[in-house]
C-alpha cells in the first residue's frame, strides 16, 4: 500500500505506525501525527495504518 | 523578573533560536543574552533535528515551542501535542497566522485553539496584536500571559502602535505582557521594557545581526535598563520647556 510519509509518496507493508516509521528509517527524538491527529509515541505500535494514510514525523528545530 | 505561570524566570529576555550563521553562534549569543527561554519549533526531520535537541537542552533556558507557521486552531492544537511530547513542556507558544504578508495572528482561530488548549492543561503563550478585545477573550479562554507584537515577525520596525501597547498595559496591569515579534534594535526593547511590559521575545534582532553574539549583550542590557528605567518612575512629558536650573536669584544684569 502506499503512504505520505512527511509530504512524500512512500510504499510500505507496515502494520503499524511504529512499523511504518522504522521501514522509512525514520527514528531519533521525534512526534507523530495521523492524518492530522496527534499519536503518543506509546501508541505507535498500536496503531494499525491503512492505504493513503498521511504520517507527520516532527523533530525539534529551530524556532522562533 | 517575570513570573509566568507561577514560574519566576531569571531574565526578562526570551530569544528565539532560529536564522544564527551557526550553532556555535546561537549557543554564544544565549550564553551573552542571559534570555532564561528559547522558543523553539517543530519541523520535519530533514537531518540536523536531534543535534538541534542536543543542543537546545545545553542552553540553561527554559524551552518554549511555538506552534509557528499554523494557519487553523485543528493545525495549531496538533502541533502543540507534538511539541509537548517533545519538548516534555505544557508551555506553548501560541501562533496562528492569519495573513501571508503580515504574519498577522488570526484572532478568531486563536482564541478558540487558547480554550482548546488551556482546558487541556497548557500554559498557553499566545502570539496576539494589541486589540484589546481580542486579549480579554484571550484571558477569558484561559492564557494566562499575552504575547502581543511589536510590528509584523522579522521586520525589525519597533514598536508600530506605542499607543496602543500602552493602553494594554493600563487595561491589564496585573497580566504578564510579553512584546512578541518585530524589534530590531536595543532601543525597541528598553522602550518596551520602559512601559511596563514584563518581557521581550525577539529572534532576528539577535540572529541576523553582523554580530550576533555582541547583540546578545546589547539586548540584555536594555531590557535590564528599559526595566529599572520603569521601576524609577519616569518624569511626566510635556510640550513645552521647563527651565531645570532654578530662576530664583538669577542675576539681574
Amino acid at each position: 500500500m502506499q503512504i505520505i510519509l512527511n509530504g512524500s509518496p512512500c510504499h510500505t507493508n507496515a502494520a503499524t505506525l511504529a512499523d511504518a516509521l522504522a521501514q522509512a528509517g525514520v527514528t531519533g527524538h521525534i512526534a507523530t501525527a495521523l492524518n492530522g491527529s496527534f499519536v503518543p509515541a506509546a501508541l505507535r505500535d498500536q496503531t494499525p495504518i491503512r492505504d493513503g494514510d498521511r504520517i507527520e514525523a516532527q523533530a525539534p528545530m529551530q524556532g522562533g | 523578573m517575570p513570573v509566568l505561570y507561577g514560574t519566576h524566570v531569571e531574565s526578562a529576555l526570551m530569544l528565539g533560536t532560529a536564522g544564527y550563521p551557526s550553532p556555535r553562534i546561537l549557543a554564544d549569543a544565549f550564553a551573552r543574552s542571559g534570555a532564561g527561554i528559547a522558543t523553539v519549533s517543530l519541523r520535519r526531520e530533514t537531518g540536523g533535528g536531534q543535534d538541534f535537541w542536543t543542543l537546545v537542552q545545553s542552553l540553561g533556558a527554559r524551552l518554549l515551542p511555538n506552534t509557528a507557521g499554523c494557519h487553523s486552531a485543528r493545525e495549531a492544537v496538533t502541533t502543540a501535542h507534538m511539541a509537548r511530547e517533545v519538548f516534555a513542556t505544557d508551555w506553548i507558544k501560541l501562533e496562528v497566522i492569519g495573513h501571508a504578508d503580515t504574519l498577522q495572528p488570526d484572532v478568531f482561530e486563536l482564541v478558540q485553539a487558547a480554550r482548546i488548549l488551556a482546558a487541556e492543561g497548557f500554559k498557553v503563550f499566545p502570539y496576539c496584536t494589541e486589540d484589546l478585545t481580542a486579549c480579554e477573550r484571550l484571558l477569558d479562554a484561559g492564557c494566562q500571559v499575552l504575547m502581543p507584537w511589536g510590528a509584523p515577525i522579522g521586520s525589525g520596525l519597533g514598536l508600530n502602535n506605542p499607543h496602543g501597547l500602552r493602553a494594554l498595559r493600563a487595561a491589564f496591569p496585573d497580566v504578564p505582557l510579553v512584546i512578541d515579534a518585530g524589534i530590531g534594535l536595543p532601543s525597541h526593547a528598553a522602550a518596551a521594557m520602559e512601559m511596563g511590559y514584563d518581557a521581550v521575545l525577539l529572534n532576528s534582532a539577535v540572529a541576523r545581526a553582523g554580530d550576533p553574539v555582541q547583540m546578545a549583550g546589547a539586548m540584555a542590557d536594555a531590557v535590564r535598563a528599559g526595566r529599572a528605567a520603569y521601576l524609577a518612575d519616569p518624569m511626566e512629558r510635556t510640550d513645552m520647556a521647563v527651565p531645570s536650573t532654578p530662576v530664583l536669584g538669577k542675576a539681574f544684569l
